[in-house]
């Protein structure tokens, strides 16, 4: 029988719920690396027991750990000694060092600043860890301020792809109240070459040639809060979701606004129909029906809860436009939490399971593609991101 | 030879999977530089924590300490106290109190 971990990363660490294909009776392990903000895990689709982690802390920064043994164990890569060698080779899982050569693009080396003056790019930690689809050593990292890294040796070296800051409109790149963080990394598993990221406050970006060059795909947004409301980048982008059958569809939840595209982000169009508020963070599409996605809207920008206290997740079985309001097993009055941009997930059981975390430490799953709900757990910290493996 | 004693900050302890302080064997003048290298010399998973990977500047939220003195501002190639050199006081790091 098939399984199902759900990785939870936390403002005070992981956790790692495990069950069977029933998912009804959970195994919660953890905290891991207790104390630490855990911004992401993600499993290798290789090697479902590769697991990366992104661990930070604001008085010590970024940490890599890696699991080999699907969350049992954790090591920060380049720690041991390999054969034919009297030392470790580490101390390097966690060095993000900004391309500034000449030879690779000419990097921009300042973005816009809150008070609109140019500010020099500065890493401050991993928001999203992207493994690869064929290689389970491959691993992309999306990091604050705005960059793309990759690593080919398993999380011991990182390089950045820089011709994504290279393309020139970095200037007019602004930290969102999150900060100026790539959280989205969106691989195209039929087309290696075909990578999607977007960025808070940027917008989304696409590479056809492995990451060699970038192009905005932001025509369709607007967002009234920038000078031009239209413009090619500035974008508060909040997350991009794609079911891997329709590498050309792309669903987007902007700052306000649920967006959609057809055509690899050429074009964008508003499918935020009858939904009660366009503002959100999560996005999610249904693991068998491309057509099916999923948001929790929240109240505003400047109220971070659900509307009324109700906490709903809204499926739209038409890609948009119109939504139904899921309910069932999830509080109706008095909730005021917030659901972060990387905090939902899906499996890929027959019948659809739909997770997602909330700031207020509880971890709902439905096992019926959103038709009832129930915590897993209810007492967690704050819960920053959640991804699920599907292990058969 | 000197045997240096430094006491990280608890987070960090976990990290490098150690308990108590730990005792660095070093033969170079005593200077913070000297014992951060050598620190993350035998412990690879603290580059990076402690001071920045490429500029090598304190992270901002970390304190160091030598024989009850703050030398967070000090050149890090400064000589450290004697009593640091010999082992008789520990260099300590410490994380600052925040947060609530």
């Amino acid at each position: 029988m098939s399984k199902v971990r759900v990785l939870v990363g936390t403002k005070k660490g992981a956790f790692i719920l495990s069950a069977d294909g029933k998912r009804q009776n959970w195994e919660v392990s953890g905290p891991h690396f207790a104390g630490w903000e855990i911004y992401h895990m993600k499993g290798s689709p290789v090697d479902p027991n590769r697991i990366y982690a992104s661990q930070s802390s604001g008085w010590f920064g970024q940490v890599l750990q890696v699991s080999k043994d699907g969350g049992k164990t954790w090591n920060a890569p380049g720690g041991d000694i390999k054969p034919g060698q009297e030392a470790p080779m580490g101390g390097r899982s966690n060095k993000f060092a900004y391309d500034t050569s000449d030879a690779t693009g000419k990097p921009l080396t300042t973005h816009q600043w809150y008070d609109g003056t140019q500010h020099p790019w500065e890493f401050k930690r991993v928001w999203h860890l992207e493994p690869s689809y064929s290689d389970a050593d491959t691993v992309y990292a999306g990091v604050e301020d705005a960059a793309l890294f990759r690593s080919t040796d398993g999380a011991e070296s990182w390089h950045e792809l820089p011709g994504l800051r290279g393309h020139g409109t970095g200037p007019n790149w602004q930290p969102g109240a999150g900060g100026m963080c790539l959280h989205t990394i969106i691989l195209d598993r039929a087309d290696p070459n075909r990578i999607y990221i977007a960025i808070s406050a940027a917008g989304a970006f696409r590479t056809d040639d492995g990451g060699k060059t970038w192009r905005p795909i932001n025509k369709g947004l607007n967002s009234q809060f920038l000078p031009n409301p239209t413009a090619e980048v500035g974008h508060c982008v909040h997350h991009v979701a794609m079911h891997p059958s329709r590498p050309n569809t792309l669903f987007m939840q902007k700052h306000w606004d649920v967006m959609r595209t057809d055509n690899a982000g050429d074009s964008w169009q508003e499918v935020s129909g009858n939904l009660p508020t366009d503002f959100g963070f999560v996005i999610d599409v249904h693991a068998h029906e491309p057509e099916t996605i999923y948001v929790v809207p929240i109240k505003s920008d400047s109220e971070h809860f659900p509307l009324d206290g109700k906490l709903r997740v809204y499926r739209s079985r038409t890609g948009g436009n119109e939504w139904e309001s899921l309910t069932k097993g999830l509080p109706q009055k008095d909730c005021y939490v917030n659901i972060l941009r990387d905090a939902m997930a899906v499996d890929s059981l027959d019948s659809c399971g739909i997770y997602f975390g909330t700031t207020g430490g509880q971890v709902y799953a439905s096992s019926d593609a959103g038709n009832s709900w129930a915590p897993i757990v209810e007492n967690l910290p704050a819960v920053l991101s959640v991804e699920v493996q599907t292990i058969s | 030879m000197n045997q240096v004693r430094v006491v990280l900050p608890p987070h960090l302890r976990t990290l490098a999977h150690v308990s108590g302080e730990v005792r660095l064997e070093m033969n170079s003048d005593i200077t913070q530089r000297a014992i951060l290298d050598a620190l993350e010399s035998r412990y690879p998973v603290l580059c990076g924590t402690i001071r920045d990977h490429v500029t090598h500047e304190r992270r901002a939220f970390l304190r160091f300490f030598a024989c009850s003195e703050d030398w967070s501002h000090e050149l890090p190639d400064a000589p450290l106290p004697r009593a640091i050199a010999s082992g008789d006081e520990p260099f300590l790091i410490v994380g600052a109190i925040a947060g609530g």
